[in-house]
């Protein structure tokens, strides 16, 4: 069901638990549709200098956080900002169907976290007014109309 | 899946399916090889032999649900088509009487997808709610029946959470009404005494797979004088009603399973209800913040233990019990690969954030002690890993989230 990449970043995830010293967090998600992914910065210079994650959710929802911090470590938050869903699943070496709403949770979570850090600083990341909040329940709509198919 | 090989495999799904008893095997090797005619080809002896056969096994089969003639065993397929025949076959048929069916939030997709179908093809059908034990009152059954209700389906033991139902008492509902009355009894068998004259039922659906016998074979036990609609039209085997060259190893193997269950049900329940109740008492002892889902007493299926874990998804738990070798399942919406999760937690009143924690252990005759333990070993282990990165946790620890369940 899943690639060997999503189960060893299931099995060992990187950068796991709170970061004390953060100046930017971002949450995205909610507890009814199972998946929530907060993720904590510590950005320097306008450089991610660090980062961790703490998510609730399945295999693929915890591999994904993982992976989406790994790929923007030490990055410029201008980098950081092209980070997308597809780059996230490319690097796990994919993802099923009904789990690619994980790997746009974890774009968006590292967005919101971006957003919080451009609201903190007065930095303008050219972010748009709201980042999108990911609506679980009509993509989930959406994935069983196209399982029907 | 980062397995070591060596590592035995803790199998505590058997809710799910259980494994196939080596007795069972050997009961259908014959009509795999030597006993291979066809039953309805009774003008020589190849399938002369067969038919004998058949109609011992149907005995056998009547004899231990406690139907009064042979004749009232229709075997099947699987647990699956006994349940969407009972309904289809007896709404089409009796549809001049009425329209309404009668059945539970609880049951099975098996049967919950057939009362959707039928009423895209005009029948209504009443849903009923259940208490937070997931037991379906026969007075809230008897309040549910209208001028046109013409079936009732209640399952006999739920497959989920292990409520067992009061199948007797709501067959008496149905009788008193003159109302067909139908139990999916697939989680039953090997788990409650189950016999048909006893309870009342005019059909009743069993799955071989579920007590350790071969999967691709159910059976309906109906009624004598209870009219039904075929489900699979064509041949004339069993007496006409269920088209289909009879799956003769498959029907030995059922028959086998079921005379095992059956014999050894004394012995197999006290078994199977000392390993649960370990099971239970043993992650209430060393883990917090859970909800045991389902009944806590008596009718409580001797095989079953479900429990939310507060703060943490299902699907996630499952992977790392597999990591330990420990077989088991989830009602979380992402084990299912649905939007929501389990609708048996939704109908006794699991709020959607634990519903989606929940785990399911489920024992058998052969689960030993030292099985259980090393799952209770395992458990905390994994409980506590997954609520260390569960931001649920975090806020909860910060006391910006509350607890649904307190500690317990």
């Amino acid at each position: 069901m899943y690639s060997e990449k999503v189960m060893d970043h299931f099995e060992n995830p990187r950068n796991v638990g709170k970061l004390e010293d953060a100046n930017a967090v971002g949450e995205v998600g909610n507890a009814t549709c199972g998946d929530i992914m907060k993720i904590y910065m510590k950005i320097e210079n306008g450089i991610i200098e660090d980062v961790s994650f703490k998510t609730f959710g399945c295999g693929a929802a915890i591999a994904t956080s993982s992976m989406a911090t790994e790929l923007v470590k030490g990055k410029t938050v201008e980098e950081a900002l092209q980070l997308t869903n597809k780059a996230v699943m490319e690097a796990l070496d994919g993802l099923p169907p009904a789990k690619v709403h994980c790997s746009v949770l974890a774009e968006q979570a590292i967005h919101a976290a971006l957003k919080d850090y451009s609201e903190k600083t007065g930095i303008d990341l050219g972010l748009p007014e709201s980042v999108h909040e990911f609506d679980c329940a009509s993509f989930h709509k959406s994935m069983n109309e196209e399982n029907k198919k | 899946m980062e397995r070591n090989d060596k590592m035995k495999t803790v199998y505590l799904d058997n809710n799910a399916t259980t494994s196939i008893k080596p007795e069972v095997v050997e009961a259908m090797m014959p009509y795999l090889t030597d006993i291979w005619g066809n039953a309805s080809s009774v003008f020589y002896e190849v399938g002369q032999k067969a038919e004998a056969e058949l109609i011992k096994l149907r005995e056998s089969v009547a004899k231990n649900i406690g139907a009064k003639n042979a004749n009232e065993i229709y075997f099947t397929s699987s647990g699956c088509e006994a349940d969407n025949w009972a309904i289809k076959g007896y709404a089409f048929a009796n549809k001049r009487k009425g329209n309404h069916i009668i059945t539970t939030k609880i049951e099975h997709h098996a049967i919950l997808g057939t009362c959707e179908f039928l009423e895209k093809h005009g029948f209504n059908v009443t849903y009923l709610d259940v208490d937070e034990a997931g037991i379906v009152t026969p007075e809230a059954v008897e309040a549910a029946i209208t001028d046109d209700t013409i079936l009732i389906s209640v399952m006999m033991a739920n497959n989920e959470i292990g409520t067992i139902e009061p199948i007797k008492e709501i067959a008496e509902v149905a009788k008193k009404h003159k109302i067909a009355f139908h139990t999916d009894a697939v989680q039953a068998i090997g788990h409650v005494r189950v016999d048909v004259t006893d309870l009342g039922v005019d059909m009743l659906s069993i799955s071989a797979h579920k007590f350790h016998g071969p999967k691709g074979v159910g059976m309906l036990y109906i009624k004598n004088g209870t009219r039904i609609d075929n489900l699979i039209h064509g041949g004339g085997q069993e007496r006409g009603k269920r088209a289909a060259t009879e799956n003769l190893a498959g029907i030995a193997g059922l028959a086998k399973a079921l005379d095992i269950a059956v014999s050894d049900i004394d012995k197999n329940m006290a078994h199977m209800q000392k390993m649960r109740d370990r099971l239970i008492n043993g992650i209430r002892e060393r883990i917090d913040y859970i909800k045991l889902n389902g009944p806590t007493d008596e009718r409580r299926l001797c095989n079953n233990v479900n429990f939310s874990y507060e703060f943490v998804e299902g699907e996630a738990i499952l992977m790392r019990l597999n990591m330990k070798g420990i077989c088991a399942s989830s009602g979380s919406a992402c084990a299912s690969g649905s939007l929501d999760p389990s609708h048996v937690l939704l109908a006794i009143g699991v709020p959607h954030e634990i519903a989606h924690g929940s785990i399911r252990f489920s024992v058998s005759e052969d689960t030993t002690e030292e099985e259980v333990d090393y799952v209770l070993e395992t458990m905390p282990k994994i409980i506590d890993g997954l609520r260390a990165m569960s931001p649920m946790f975090e806020a909860f620890e910060e006391g910006k989230l509350e607890s649904f369940t307190k500690k317990v």
